[in-house]
């Protein structure tokens, strides 16, 4: 496939849109479906396995037009089922088709706080993008309505013309609200709490803010700009940020209620546990969980050799197991620092990838190789204990298990050997239990997730929780959604409290 | 912010510093740690013992020795300036209680963290014997300190240029062949010094505590670069330790992976060595 420029792209929307600029309240539904899906325009692959910036461009205005033409304004709406957080789909991209930019970020709003995240990271293939009319009536779901990219349009529109404004905030009521961990579903619950006037407090063990979206998805799929957007809004709505904080020990969780004087608190503190693999030679010089391998990239920004003091191993050939977002990030992000050879190993196959469809193919873009149905048995090094191959083993698709995907089974004596210097295991995260240790009466439940009940309230009193620590790793619209639960209710529970201590004084 | 509120070189490469952290101060505990930034957007986290807290003026003490370019940097801070990121008390507390008799080992800038433990369980009422070695007379640390908490005190140098000549095995494996074993023995140092005091009191049964000090990045558990292999079961430092039976530590293994970036690391420091001298240069 040859790659097109984005101003070819944008030459053919211009072609396009004056054909239907003029129908565009009176297309037939067959006329929309005929209507060419819009291309994401992305940096040429060998260019861009060089540097650090964002791959997809973004649609240009025409593209945005057209594709949102593509829309049949469905009477039911699959997409707003299928959207986490019920965003007014048809009705935002209605807008869009009419050049109504402002008006379409407005009905996004309504729904979701971090669009320009969101239409960047969101699974929107297995959500929005699945059940879509026009993808069902073209048999593919690749020929669904592009909403997430839409939503990125939008975003980035409202972004780039500095048309965001700061949401109004109520009278300030007295009441405090801390919120740990700057995740997406922290940044949410920080502005729908504060908006109704309460003092809000984020707590952060990082010295920067964003959470997963800062220290492990790359700046070449999500750019940094994007999340200090988002936190000098915060900002500038008056909540105050406290970083190099960690809850539960510099600070105890109940000393935050008790000595703090704080009224409610949200847990929001993620999914930070690597899960290793437990085989032989996990321990070799040069194995590493993923978080460890992006978080030196990003956060710690080793990419930037000549400027930053965090080291990142200088890997030639290396292995990357598992088959989820990480995985991909992992592999694209070595490939960027050097890597020559980069295999991602999956037990599974392609169709189970648990990826972003569009990640994967931007990472077979970039020259990564997948290894589908194999999976590392042991990890090989040499006399100075560094990785320096994995023996694999093959494997095929037998029953399907519980959650319904095909159960990959082992097949015995396939053993082979993959020459590599390094292996990134990236085969998922468990919930950081940190403050769940210090805190015995905390409800979690066997994976160490925090229980809680359909208003996110934890077992204890006061205290909320809600995103991946509650998820397990999840995603951040889901974050992002529990967030929102949580806002509400702490921000009913804190009304009731304020109207009660009213009552008393009257 | 975290203001430098006094600064002391100990030794050739050592210095301590105190450091404003109040809630560090008040939370902290014997044997934990903070991680601290000399820049935070290109800096790297170092991780460094807390050698001692005032409450009162609300710092810490950080004693540590100049090894790469983040600690080259600190060294060249001075009193008032601020550091740009500093996060604790992190990892877990030493456990402290009446043991009995406890050989407190201190090998160079081990003695640093060595020190708050040593007087926890002076306090707590055992009998401390304390070691320190270090390689010449230059680099021994906090003497008076130690001996002021020692029930029984010696110190060691590598060339004897100080002390009893020698390594500080040699004093712990008496120690522990006189008739009433000593209960516990805790040695901080260098990596290869921990495994040979740990090897040193396997055969006699005392059970033998060590702090790591490996490679980490965030601290908190999240990333699992300072795994190491304890019994057969891997561990975190940041949240599992530092603290560890000595007796069941694989000591080759973290050796190894503590030199995971020596090559890479060796060339910055060079290389900012070389820019610090061409600035000494210019100013010429
Ligand atoms: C590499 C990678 C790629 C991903 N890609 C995608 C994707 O493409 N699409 C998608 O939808 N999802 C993706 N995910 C998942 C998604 O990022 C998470 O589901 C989401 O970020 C969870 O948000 P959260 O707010 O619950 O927590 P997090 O984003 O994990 O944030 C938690 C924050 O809390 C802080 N914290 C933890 N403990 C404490 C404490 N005790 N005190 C103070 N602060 C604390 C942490 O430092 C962290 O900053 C990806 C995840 C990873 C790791
Ligand atoms: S399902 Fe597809 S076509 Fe129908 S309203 Fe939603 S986006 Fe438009």
């Amino acid at each position: 496939m040859s790659h097109k420029t984005i101003e070819q792209f944008s030459e053919e929307a211009k072609i396009l849109i004056a054909d239907y600029v003029t129908k565009v309240d009176d297309l037939k539904p067959k006329e929309r479906t005929k209507i060419p899906p819009q291309e994401m325009p992305a940096q040429d692959p060998s260019t861009r396995i060089n540097n650090l910036d964002e791959v997809a461009l973004g649609y240009t205005m025409e593209q945005a037009r057209i594709e949102a033409m593509r829309c049949l304004q469905c009477v039911k709406k699959n997409c707003v089922d299928d959207c986490p957080v019920k965003i007014d789909i048809p009705r935002f991209i209605d807008h869009v088709a009419h050049s109504d930019f402002e008006g379409a970020a407005g009905v996004i709003k309504e729904a979701s706080l971090l669009p320009a995240i969101c239409g960047r990271v969101c699974p929107q293939e297995v959500q929005c993008q699945q059940n879509c009319t026009v993808g069902k009536a073209l048999k593919d779901v690749d020929k669904a309505v592009a909403i997430g990219r839409l939503e990125r349009f939008v975003a980035d529109w409202e972004r780039m013309t500095g048309k965001i404004s700061i949401p109004e905030i109520k009278p300030t009521t007295g009441k405090k609200v801390a919120v740990v961990g700057s995740g997406p579903a922290g940044l949410v619950v920080a502005a729908d709490c504060r908006r109704q006037g309460h003092h809000v407090t984020i707590f952060e063990a990082f010295h920067k803010l964003g959470g997963v979206l800062r220290y492990g998805i790359p700046e070449f799929r999500l750019p940094n700009d994007i999340i200090d957007r988002e936190i000098e809004t915060l900002t500038a709505m008056g909540v105050e940020i406290k970083t190099n904080f960690v809850v539960g020990k510099t600070r105890k969780l109940m000393d935050l209620i008790n000595k703090g004087g704080y009224d409610a608190v949200f847990l929001g503190t993620g999914a930070g546990l690597p899960v290793f693999m437990n085989i032989e030679g996990e321990s070799l010089v040069g194995v590493f969980s993923a978080n460890e391998y992006l978080t030196r990239a990003n956060l710690m920004r080793a990419f930037d050799k000549g400027k930053a003091d965090t080291p990142i191993y200088p890997s030639k050939k290396i292995a990357v197991l598992g088959g989820g977002n990480v995985a991909m990030d992992a592999a694209r992000m070595s490939k960027r620092l050097g890597a020559e050879k980069v295999y991602v190993v999956y037990r599974r196959t392609e169709v189970e990838m648990p990826a972003r469809k569009e990640e994967v193919m931007h990472a077979k873009e970039e020259g990564i190789e997948f290894l589908f149905l194999q999976n590392a048995k042991k990890i090989l090094g040499d006399e100075k204990g560094k990785v320096n191959g994995i023996e694999c083993l093959r494997y095929e698709l037998g029953e399907p298990d519980s959650s319904g995907r095909r159960r990959p089974v082992e097949l015995a004596g396939s053993e082979f050997i993959l020459d590599v210097d390094s292996v990134i295991v990236a085969i998922g995260n468990s919930s950081n239990p940190l403050i769940s240790q210090s805190n015995p009466e905390m409800k979690v439940n066997k994976w160490g997730n925090i229980i809680v009940d359909e208003d996110q309230k934890t077992s204890m009193d006061k205290i909320f929780a809600g995103g991946d620590i509650v998820l397990g790793a999840a995603t951040v619209i889901l974050a992002m959604g529990e967030g929102r639960r949580a806002a509400e209710a702490i921000n009913k529970m804190l009304a009731e409290e304020t109207y009660s201590e009213n009552q008393k004084i009257n | 912010m975290n203001k430098i509120l006094f600064k002391k070189q100990l030794s050739k490469d050592v210095y301590l510093m105190r450091i404003a952290a109040p809630m560090i101060a008040e939370e902290r505990a014997a044997g934990q740690f903070i991680i601290l930034q000399v820049d935070e957007d290109y800096g790297e986290r170092i991780p460094l013992t807390i050698a001692d807290a005032d409450i009162k003026e609300g710092s810490i003490t950080i004693i540590y020795q100049v090894v790469g370019k983040s600690t080259l940097v600190l060294s060249k801070m001075e009193v008032g300036e601020e550091l740009p990121a500093l996060v604790g008390p992190l990892g877990t507390a030493t456990h402290i209680e009446k043991f009995g008799t406890v050989v407190c080992v201190g090998g160079g800038i081990g003695v640093a963290p060595l020190h708050p433990i040593a007087q926890a369980l002076k306090n707590a009422g055992n009998k401390v014997i304390a070691i320190i070695g270090a390689r010449n007379k230059e680099l021994i640390i906090l003497e008076n300190e130690m001996n002021a908490i020692a029930d029984e005190f010696i110190v060691c140098t590598d060339d004897g240029s100080y002390g009893r000549k020698g390594l500080v095995t040699e004093p712990l494996k008496e120690i522990c062949e006189r008739e009433e074993k000593p209960n516990m023995v805790i040695a901080i140092g260098p990596p290869l010094m921990m495994k040979f005091c740990s090897e040193t009191t396997r055969p006699y049964e005392v059970f033998t505590q060590v702090s790591l000090n490996t490679i980490m990045v965030d601290g908190t558990g999240m990333c699992g670069g300072c795994r190491v292999n304890v019994g057969n079961q891997v561990k975190f430092v940041c949240v599992d330790g530092p603290e560890f039976d000595g007796h069941k530590v694989d000591f080759d293994n973290m050796i190894n992976r503590l030199n995971s970036y020596k090559e890479i690391e060796r060339d910055a420091h060079n290389c900012y060595l070389d820019a610090l001298v061409d600035e000494k240069e210019a100013e010429l």
